[in-house]
């Protein structure tokens, strides 16, 4: 990307044409509004190409790691608010969809709204009284919500103690569509996780998007144009926590078992380091992100015992080289055509 | 007609000193009131304390007759206020039509929902939002590109692009925090153009300048502040004369009868 400097001279009315960098082709790729659909489609035929169990667990397991990071891009991306305890979200998903599908003998699906409901609860009992806090102090409080989280979950006896929850049926059979079977769970997966994906897009460019962005710029200044920062960054935590408890239902049916030990506090820095890895902010790059973390490992396999030291590696060079993540926001938006700039003057001095 | 922004013995001390100790003014729809003073007289607490980022030890400020004060930044911007900051308060990384954008945060038009299933209505209000941005940028004569991070830009640009902001919320009451420093001689009469402007539309300004020539030249009513006092309040020809004010900006034993044409800020 190439930003023209040229901007001394007030009087260029005229915007000119982006000046093409030798990387521009490389840009236009990533910047096609496709790009989202060709991800799907890969997703979608890459089951035609290897279904094996240990293949679809794998994928179905990435697809889940991505919603988690999607939704920890809108608390700590687009909010700047930064979550040690994301896991949490998880937790508390999974084990609502893991309690009421088996004390009701319910396809774990339809916890669905029970879980929304608990995520959006849980999200306000952590966020509201430490969004008060500013950088590094919420840093530490969310960490040890993170860790008090798994610690409960540990000792109740409605959660399975150390144990956990196991056996959770995941049956849920319509039509022909069994989704027991690993590839039409796959399938189910991919389309919730897109949709995810996808709103979690849509909702970093709207009005509450922007505003999430000028809270992780400047507190104040959003304060002055009428933000109520506190609401924003509220509501910033409980959609976080709605992706997160997205995720946990979905991973509790994929598992059909959960316990405590899934929820350590490694997770939630694995799914932060998704997001700085793929580019805080920018959705397309935290897939990429989520997918590096959760698929490096499995194709550093041949390594053995080493792989865990090179994918420790791999990710230390990519922060020396580029700090800002693999695919960054690109802070560019489009400037206004000819005809509409001089709409626009007619206009002005027209009207007013 | 009452006055859109009343402030009444407005007072607030940080420790033991008294950054503002009883100011006492008010601003009138289409007014433009300057509130001067040396450096240290207090300007900035004042506006700080109009706008709710500090909260008054004591004294009350209305707006258009109600009570606003010690309420929340964010209240204060709803209830009609409008601000520039002393040194820039942009959102760097996020291009110069966002920026403006957030000066349109409380016009609403969509919720969560529209804008994830990107209903008519979502794209109406974007439409709308762009549209009042690039109106915005237009009104305040800026010139350069649009699309890009406001980081790029010249100081000169972005002191156009923080009042574009301030404009777009729509504000009764728009309060200037040294509009004109570090701008150009050309810059400063556009910038007086604009201020008149800003007028024209039926808003309150209240500015802190340190520039007299453009003070002298722009204002209608002078507020002077010292030492947290407000020592003279009247019409520029009035506040020139003062000679508390010559004093305050003088010393004591100045013979010189003339404020300084282009401050010492």
């Amino acid at each position: 990307m190439t930003i023209d400097n040229s901007t001394e001279s007030i009087h260029t009315v005229e915007a000119e044409a982006k000046k093409r960098g030798p990387g521009a082709w490389l840009s236009s790729i990533f910047e096609n509004k496709y790009i989202g659909w060709a991800a799907l489609g890969t997703a979608i035929l890459l089951p035609f190409i290897d279904s094996s169990t240990y293949t679809l667990n794998i994928l179905t397991t990435a697809a889940i790691f991505v919603v988690l990071a999607a939704g920890l891009n809108i608390v700590v991306g687009y909010c700047g608010l930064l979550d040690l305890g994301y896991i949490a979200f998880l937790a508390v998903g999974a084990y609502t969809a893991g309690i009421l599908s088996k004390m009701f003998v319910l396809p774990v699906l339809f916890t669905l709204p029970a879980v929304i409901i608990m995520c959006i609860l849980s999200g306000l009992i952590i966020g509201a009284p430490t969004l008060r806090l500013r950088s590094d102090y919420l840093a530490i409080v969310t960490l040890g919500f993170g860790e008090i989280t798994r610690i409960t979950a540990q000792n109740l006896e409605i959660t399975g103690g150390p144990q956990g929850i196991y056996n959770i049926p995941s049956y849920l059979v319509i039509g022909d569509l069994d989704f027991q079977d690993p590839v039409i769970f796959y399938f189910l997966t991919i389309v919730i996780v897109s949709g995810l994906v996808l709103a979690a897009a849509r909702l970093g460019k709207s009005r509450l998007g922007r505003a999430w962005k000028f809270v992780k710029e400047d507190e104040d200044a959003a304060e002055a144009m009428g933000i109520h920062t506190y609401k924003v960054k509220l509501l910033a935590y409980i959609f976080g926590a709605i992706w997160g408890g997205f995720g946990g239902m979905l991973f509790a049916s994929h598992l059909t078992a959960i316990s405590p030990p899934s929820f350590l506090f490694l997770q939630s820095a694995l799914v932060l380091m998704a997001v700085v890895l793929g580019g805080m902010g920018n959705m397309k790059g935290v897939v990429v992100g989520a997918l590096a973390i959760s698929l490096l490992p499995e194709f550093l396999r041949d390594f053995s015992a080493y792989r865990y030291l090179i994918f420790g590696l791999l990710l230390v060079v990519v922060m020396v080289f580029r700090p800002q993540g693999l695919w960054p926001p690109r802070g560019v938006e489009a400037e206004r055509t000819k005809a509409q700039r001089e709409a626009a003057a007619l206009a002005n001095g027209l009207k007013r | 007609m009452s006055p859109v922004l009343e402030v009444q013995d407005l007072a607030i001390s940080f420790g033991g000193v008294k950054a503002v100790d009883g100011l006492t003014f008010s601003a009138n729809a289409k007014e433009i009131i300057a509130v001067i003073g040396p450096n240290g007289a207090g300007k900035t607490s004042a506006f700080n304390c109009i706008t709710g980022f500090y909260k008054p030890t004591g004294g009350s400020v209305t707006l258009n007759g109600a009570d606003i004060t010690g309420k929340r930044p964010a209240d204060i911007a709803h209830a009609g206020v409008s601000r520039t900051f002393q040194n820039l308060r942009l959102f760097h990384d996020m291009t110069v039509l966002d920026n403006v954008r957030a000066g349109m945060h409380l016009y609403g038009g969509q919720n969560f929902l529209d804008a994830i299933f990107h209903t008519p209505r979502f794209k109406r209000s974007e439409a709308l939002y762009t549209q009042e941005a690039h109106y915005w940028l237009d009104f305040v004569g800026y010139r350069g590109r649009r699309g890009v991070p406001i980081k790029n830009l010249s100081y000169g640009q972005q002191k156009q692009v923080e009042i574009a902001r301030a404009l777009a919320r729509k504000a009764e009451l728009l309060l200037l925090d040294e509009p004109a420093a570090g701008l150009n001689h050309t810059e400063k009469q556009s910038l007086l153009e604009l201020v008149r402007r800003i007028r024209d539309l039926g808003t309150a300004v209240v500015l802190i300048e340190h520039d007299m020539g453009l003070v002298m030249e722009v204002s209608e009513r002078i507020v002077v502040m010292n030492f947290g006092k407000e020592i003279a309040e009247g019409t520029p020809t009035e506040v020139k004369k003062n000679p508390a004010v010559i004093e305050a900006y003088l010393g004591k034993d100045d013979e010189d009868e003339e404020v300084p044409a282009h401050g010492d800020a």
